[in-house]
């Protein structure tokens, strides 16, 4: 116990990070993956394929691959740099391929929402006169996106798992580079290890429990 | 529903449009490619030299091969004892004691609540303690991938049997069956064709998984392919990343269809009143790295 009391601050302030680095991710994965979903419902095939295409080989690609290709490809070798200083210029390049590899699984969510709106809908929609990005964004995506809070919180819930794999792409500062750092110095520590599970879980479980929540109250009546 | 219904047949008015959008999407994603190329181009990436040692079959005997089997190994030994540890978990949950099913539900939660990285930290730190000196790294990776993905299988398992009808049961046991024999004869075999696709998208999971192993020094695809193989052919490292993430790609794809060919098969099949458990979102919803 006395360890983890020691090394409280640090971890806090490694923990800090990954809230930091969710925060950014969600916003910028939500974005990108209603950009990608609205790409491979749309009625241009280039569009399509291409949102396909993304979609199949990021979803298959470890996200550890991503972070270190972002990190050692990308910036070190073609010079992506977001920022002269080493730490930021790795929080923003994990941040940007934690949301380029959660965008794709937010488009199988909100593909998967639109899936389970019923054909009469889009009809209804056509027949009076709506065009496609009309009923897209005024019909299709509302009710796509109520029947995908539940799914959708389990994304997000894994995507703030994920930010501990920002060590892949050189960026040292998180919950998991800092409780590696912590074990060098005393060896394997239980209460350091459930101190920082015990963080994540307490950030994971309310959305758990509120996605759950969210998603029975949408849910829309068929 | 299918995408198409989204928009009418369109008209001669409408055709123009989505030609002309054809026409500017292509352009767009064609100058994003071009970008990239020409990206690349300017950092020499394109230059035959360093794309070279992958044609000569000592890459692949020395580096990427050695690090596939690994790889493979690893997601075959965790595959084979997380469908055990869902397995086993999986029907504690469904037990009728409550002194079995409360341990186990707790231990599933809290194995899928863990990040995977740090639960693979903390056993790749602990093994030493507990068992003396040693190279600990696939046993981390191992135990960190069963347990979790253990976890997260013996909720598909407990799905998959409550997917059953409850007639069923109750037909067994009213032809005199006993608890075990429900189970073991009526439940599970038609549960588990309903679980095939979901329990074969979470070995996609897992295997793609592995690579954290990157981070402790696993040697696995990752590690031979982009780190020690960069290190040997110098300048290599983009061309070294796109081969590994071709072969990431078409193996978890590889696998991916047969979950889909298996949904599609155990949606048809007669052989279960079950309906399909879905597979969580296409690999994530559960988690994975």
């Amino acid at each position: 116990m006395d360890e983890l009391i020691t090394y409280a601050p640090d971890l806090g302030l490694g923990f800090l990070e990954n809230v930091k680095l969710a925060l950014v991710a969600l916003v910028t994965s939500l974005v990108i993956g209603t950009i990608l979903v609205a790409m491979r419902v749309s009625p241009t095939p280039v569009l399509r394929a291409a949102g396909t295409i993304y979609v199949n080989v990021v979803r298959n690609t470890p996200l550890t691959l991503v972070l270190a290709f972002s990190a050692l490809g990308l910036s070190d070798q073609l010079g992506l740099v977001f920022s002269g200083e080493p730490r930021t210029n790795s929080f923003w390049l994990v941040a940007m391929g934690l949301s380029l590899y959660t965008a794709a699984f937010v488009c199988e969510a909100l593909r998967s929402g639109v899936n389970t709106v019923p054909l009469g809908q889009a009809e209804a929609a056509r027949a009076i006169g709506l065009t496609f990005s009309q009923s897209l964004t005024m019909i299709i995506l509302p009710q796509a996106f109520r029947s995908v809070v539940a799914p959708l919180g389990s994304v997000i819930i894994a995507m703030i798992k994920n930010t501990t794999v920002a060590t892949a792409g050189g960026f040292l500062a998180d919950a998991a580079a800092v409780m590696k750092e912590t074990f060098d110095q005393t060896g394997a520590s239980i209460p350091i290890f459930l101190g920082i599970v015990v963080a994540f879980m307490v950030l994971t479980m309310p959305i758990g429990f509120f996605t759950g929540w969210l998603s029975r109250r949408l849910a829309v009546a068929r | 529903m299918s995408t198409s219904v989204l928009f009418d047949a369109p008209g001669r008015r409408g055709r123009l449009r989505n030609h002309a959008l054809t026409v500017v999407s292509l352009i767009a994603v064609a100058a994003v490619v071009y970008g990239v190329y020409r990206g690349f181009d300017a950092k020499g990436q394109w230059e035959g030299k360093i794309w070279e040692p992958f044609l000569q079959w000592e890459t692949w005997e020395f580096y990427i091969i050695p690090g596939l089997i690994g790889t493979l190994r690893a997601a075959a030994v965790a595959a084979v004892l997380a469908l055990a540890f869902g397995a086993i978990f999986g029907l504690a949950r469904l037990s009728d004691h409550a002194w079995i099913r409360v341990p186990a539900g707790a231990v599933v939660e809290v194995f899928r609540a863990i990040p995977l990285l740090l639960l693979i930290f903390f056993i790749f730190y602990l093994a030493p303690v507990l068992m003396g000196g040693g190279d600990y790294a696939f046993m981390a990776v191992v135990v960190g991938l069963m347990l979790y993905n253990g976890s997260v299988l013996a909720e598909v398992v407990r799905a998959g049997v409550q997917a059953v009808p409850k007639g069923q049961s109750e037909a067994a046991y009213a032809v005199g069956m006993r608890k075990n024999q429900v189970m073991r004869l009526v439940l599970l075999p038609q549960a588990v064709t309903a679980m095939m696709p979901a329990i074969v998208s979470q070995l996609v999971v897992l295997l793609k998984d592995t690579a954290l192993g990157y981070i402790i020094a696993y040697v696995d695809l990752l590690n031979t392919g982009f780190k020690i193989l960069p290190a040997r052919f110098f300048g290599s490292l983009i061309p070294a990343a796109i081969v590994i993430g071709i072969i990431y790609v078409a193996l978890n794809m590889a696998l991916s269809s047969l979950a889909t060919w298996l949904e599609g098969r155990s949606r048809r099949s007669r052989k279960t009143a079950a309906k399909p458990v879905t597979p969580a979102v296409a690999g994530m919803g559960e988690g994975a790295a």
